[in-house]
């Protein structure tokens, strides 16, 4: 918080005064360092885990047994990660994680950049009632729907493959949409209007006026869809049952319960499985702190 | 919309109407298959028996006689609500904390901000095997940390209580995606209301009760209701740590419900109990909009 209101004052401060300010400084100072304490040690523990997997990763058997746990590998193992590589099916996982991952994007992005259009650059009479309808469907949780949804794609013979998984985002989502409305409707409506008297339809105003303006947020929708593919463990663990099929999620954990693996090798595995997101995350920094704005224009 | 009304409007109106339900198609159309029809297939599916092989069998009130009376349900209940009551105050609190003193002018935010934000988007199941070698009573880091403090050395999973309690503390690390969120609330209250009660010799401690948290009141709503929404489909952690375990003290309500439908292939009753879940997940979100309605406050102040 900023400090107290400053009356003006002359250059040449009396004494009493020079103290107060003095001492308002110091407070403000100690302040900032406990801040500063504080903060470093919560980002500090926050990184334990991903830490923690970097360096069992390259530690050896062994030294997997130690106690006390050592906080550096006394021999660092590179190859655990070529061995991880090769003795669990990670190529097959990483293949089917990043195929799913993809085509979860490219319909998210579709669908729902087609959606938020038709609420927010048409104007029709019920739009807005029917956007309290979606509004209210953000409401209904996910547990409920699964059963019915699994006996469905069952009776479509679409158990065991992808097309559970990446079928539903190419029909948008509540949240999504939502969000992109929100977006959507900043643009002035002037424009719009103006490129459909010039004889532009529909999709051509999407796709020359509405996309430009929209990147940001099409990359955040991007982007949280990517990631949200690329964790989801229930979805895989429901509709994928072939290990050739399994993504990283749901293999590594089989894996770990059908077959004798050492943690550092487990451990090598997760962190190939993490990296995508962080190198997602650091590349795409200022998508993220853009994303809680967009959401929280309430 | 009646069919009548639809002559009423002018033939731009209705182009727009045509044009406008065409964009919004592929939303319609999930809602019906994806949404409605399984809403209403999972009310009717929960009257029968069902394995999903043979055609369902009308059992009228059964399953829902049985949940009653299985123990499970209860445990699995209460796991849920023993989580629940853990995770979500901690999750928010720790959030405001992290938010509190992210707000402080500090040059290097942006770091602290990367630091803290990125766990939370890291992938769970990830998280939950590390979890499993930090934990680890011989030789794992968190078990070093606590015999060194005194506590004595135990396996965390063996217990049903303290296997909750790892499962809890492992959600934490998703605060730094609230904790922005709060961020960017605290950012949005107007300084003038904090020099105001200086004026009037209101301390730091009193400007945050008085100030702050009212102000933040409908974000912390927003947050309590998104993790109760988390809390009652906590399943992941479970499965892959502890498998339920230990005597089902880690085996939640969603992963009950996984189990009746995957495992033993008793999709009627797992249908019962997805309708169970979603009854009280609407009870509590309207307890929580009664109580909101108390003391949340939506007042901007210009």
């Amino acid at each position: 918080m900023k400090g107290t209101i400053d009356a003006p004052v002359s250059t040449i401060k009396p004494k009493a005064v020079k103290r107060r300010h003095i001492i308002a400084l110091m407070h403000n100072l100690a302040g900032q360092i406990i801040t500063r304490i504080f903060l470093i040690a919560m980002s500090l523990l926050f990184l334990v885990p991903l830490y923690w997997m970097l360096i069992t990763a390259l530690k050896s058997t062994p030294e997997l047994t130690i106690f006390p746990p050592t906080f550096w590998p006394l021999h660092i193992q590179w190859s655990n990660f070529i061995q991880a590589y090769t003795y669990i099916s990670f190529g097959t996982y990483f293949v089917n994680s990043v195929v799913i991952t993809a085509l979860v994007v490219i319909g998210t992005v579709l669908s729902n950049l087609v959606v938020a259009y038709g609420f927010a650059c048409i104007r029709w009479p019920g739009r807005d009632q029917i956007f309290y309808l979606l509004i209210a469907t953000l409401f209904i949780p996910l547990p409920i729907a699964i059963i019915p949804l699994f006996d469905l794609f069952a009776s479509l013979h679409w158990i065991n493959t992808f097309l559970p998984l990446v079928v539903p985002p190419f029909f948008a989502s509540a949240f999504y949409v939502f969000l992109l409305r929100q977006f959507l409707l900043q643009t002035p409506y002037e424009l719009i209007e103006a490129a459909r008297i010039d004889g532009a339809s529909e999709l051509q105003i999407l796709w020359r006026v509405i996309v430009p303006i929209a990147r940001p947020a099409i990359a955040v929708v991007a982007i949280f869809a990517a990631i949200g593919a690329w964790n989801d463990f229930t979805g895989p663990l429901i509709y994928l049952q072939d290990d050739s099929l399994r993504t990283l999620a749901v293999g590594l954990v089989f894996f770990r319960s059908t077959h004798d693996i050492q943690f550092n090798l487990l451990m090598a595995a997760s962190l190939m499985s993490v990296l995508p997101v962080i190198i997602l995350f650091l590349v795409f920094q200022r998508f993220f702190v853009r994303a809680v704005t967009l959401g929280s224009i309430r | 919309m009646r069919a009548s009304n639809f002559h009423r409007l002018n033939r731009r109106e209705r182009s727009h109407l045509i044009k406008g339900l065409l964009f919004i198609s592929p939303w319609l159309v999930g809602l019906l298959v994806f949404t409605i029809y399984p809403f209403l297939y999972s009310i009717v599916i929960s009257f029968t028996r069902y394995s999903g092989f043979l055609p369902p069998i009308w059992l009228g009130w059964q399953n829902y006689q049985r949940m009653f009376h299985d123990a499970l349900v209860w445990q699995s209940l209460y796991n849920t609500f023993f989580y629940a009551v853990f995770a979500i105050p901690l999750g928010v609190i720790v959030a405001i904390i992290l938010a509190l003193a992210m707000n402080r002018q500090l040059y290097e935010v942006a770091v602290y901000r990367t630091a803290l934000y990125l766990p939370s988007i890291l992938p769970l199941f990830a998280l939950s095997l590390v979890t499993l070698v930090l934990i680890s009573p011989q030789y794992g880091l968190v078990s070093y940390v606590l015999t060194a403090l005194g506590f004595p050395q135990m396996d965390y999973l063996s217990d049903q209580n303290t296997a909750k309690l790892v499962i809890v503390a492992l959600a934490q690390l998703g605060a730094g995606n609230a904790a922005l969120i709060f961020l960017a609330g605290l950012r949005a209250i107007p300084q003038t209301l904090y020099d105001a009660a200086r004026i009037d010799g209101a301390s730091r401690l009193r400007c945050f009760w008085s100030i702050t948290l009212p102000m933040l009141s409908p974000v912390i709503l927003y947050n309590i209701i998104t993790g109760l929404s988390a809390a009652l489909q906590v399943f992941q952690q479970a499965f892959i740590m502890t498998g339920g375990g230990p005597a089902h003290g880690t085996l939640f309500f969603f992963y009950y419900l996984y189990n009746s439908a995957f495992a033993y292939a008793q999709l009627g009753y797992a249908s019962a109990l997805a309708v169970f879940l979603f009854v009280i997940g609407v009870v509590m979100a309207l307890v929580l909009y009664a109580i909101a309605q108390r003391f949340v406050n939506y007042e901007q102040v210009s």
